[in-house]
């Protein structure tokens, strides 16, 4: 059994000293990383997965109240926010790639640019939350939230208030994932700049571009359903 | 382990996606009606697969990850539907419409 998964991972059995002892061979080890990580990655779907059903129940119940709502919010940010984000994916895919063809220089470069990018997000964010905090739209914080003017109908001031929460708790829990990941990838390029990764063993590397690839995918249902409900307002 | 997949892949993905991003976002000045929000979460949903399929590359993960991959995102849709049904078979929503 042991054989003809390494045959079928491409890899020989020869000792890694990277291969746990309770493992038969690297591409065993490599697959049990892997899943596990999945299985991690369940859980977080289910966290997210939570805000969001929350989310479609409230949107629902006060449609109208809500698209009025998301005109407040700058879909310009949003949007610079999500490419952004899928640029780090990609550099994040390279570097997996270059760990796994043992290009050294290439994956700290790669881990380098994916960490840039997730900082520009993050400055982003920053300065969309200032918006927010200037313009009065913090729900819950005596004096930094207000509902007037005109594209402020005063039937929905308590349900504007509903969406903020959703806001700020949805892409403050991804903003927090992406301080996590801005940890791993610390970590990863501290790793690699010791030369711990080689062809047989790149999988803190690949396990590490899932997690941020799966906060990625969280951005990309955040961004429509957050930013785009009042498709009447005029964007740029 | 995974074959490697090469750069072109990876760039015609993340080509896809910026391209899937700015569809998003100019669609939705487009009034659609009920549509605005079906399409939106199309998109999404294709560029999740994308990122999922190639990027994480389940594509080439053995089929006991694959297995769990779509349990977890079967298990939200359980928790979806359960919950919308709850509150959709109530009188509890004011609004009396589904979007």
């Amino acid at each position: 059994m042991a054989d003809t998964h390494a045959v079928a991972a491409g890899h020989s059995t020869e000792d890694s000293p990277h291969l746990r002892h309770h493992f038969d061979d690297m591409g065993q080890q490599f697959d049990s990383a892997t899943f596990g990580m999945w299985v991690f990655l369940l859980t977080e779907i289910m966290f997210f997965g939570g805000m969001f059903g929350a989310y479609t129940v409230y949107r629902s119940m006060y449609p109208e109240a809500f698209a009025a709502t998301s005109n407040f919010m700058n879909p310009a940010f949003g949007a610079a926010n999500t490419a952004v984000l899928i640029v780090s994916s990609l550099t994040m895919a390279l570097a997996v790639r270059a760990a796994h063809l043992g290009q050294q220089k290439l994956l700290q470069l790669m881990l380098v640019f994916t960490m840039i990018f997730g900082v520009a997000f993050l400055v982003i964010k920053g300065f969309e939350y200032h918006e927010h905090w200037v313009d009065m739209k913090v729900p819950l914080f005596t004096g930094h939230w207000a509902w007037d003017g005109p594209e402020a109908p005063p039937q929905f001031a308590h349900q504007a208030q509903i969406l903020f929460c959703f806001y700020f708790f949805m892409t403050g829990f991804h903003a927090l994932h992406m301080l996590v990941g801005l940890g791993i990838m610390t970590t990863i390029l501290m790793m690699a700049r010791k030369g711990t990764f080689s062809p047989t063993y790149y999988t803190p590397v690949e396990v590490s571009g899932l997690y941020w690839h799966f906060v990625d995918i969280v951005w990309i249902f955040l961004f429509p359903l957050l930013y785009l409900i009042g498709h009447t307002k005029k964007l740029i | 382990m995974h074959p490697v997949t090469p750069v072109r892949t990876y760039v015609i993905i993340w080509l896809i996606l910026t391209i899937m991003t700015f569809t998003t976002y100019y669609v939705a000045q487009i009034d659609l009606g009920q549509l605005n929000v079906i399409v939106a979460l199309a998109i999404a949903v294709f560029k999740m697969m994308l990122v999922v399929w190639f990027f994480m590359h389940v594509r080439t993960d053995n089929p006991l990850t694959k297995l769990f991959v779509f349990a977890g995102f079967f298990w939200m849709a359980i928790l979806f539907v359960f919950t919308l049904g709850d509150y959709f078979s109530r009188t509890w929503m004011p609004g009396g419409k589904f979007w």
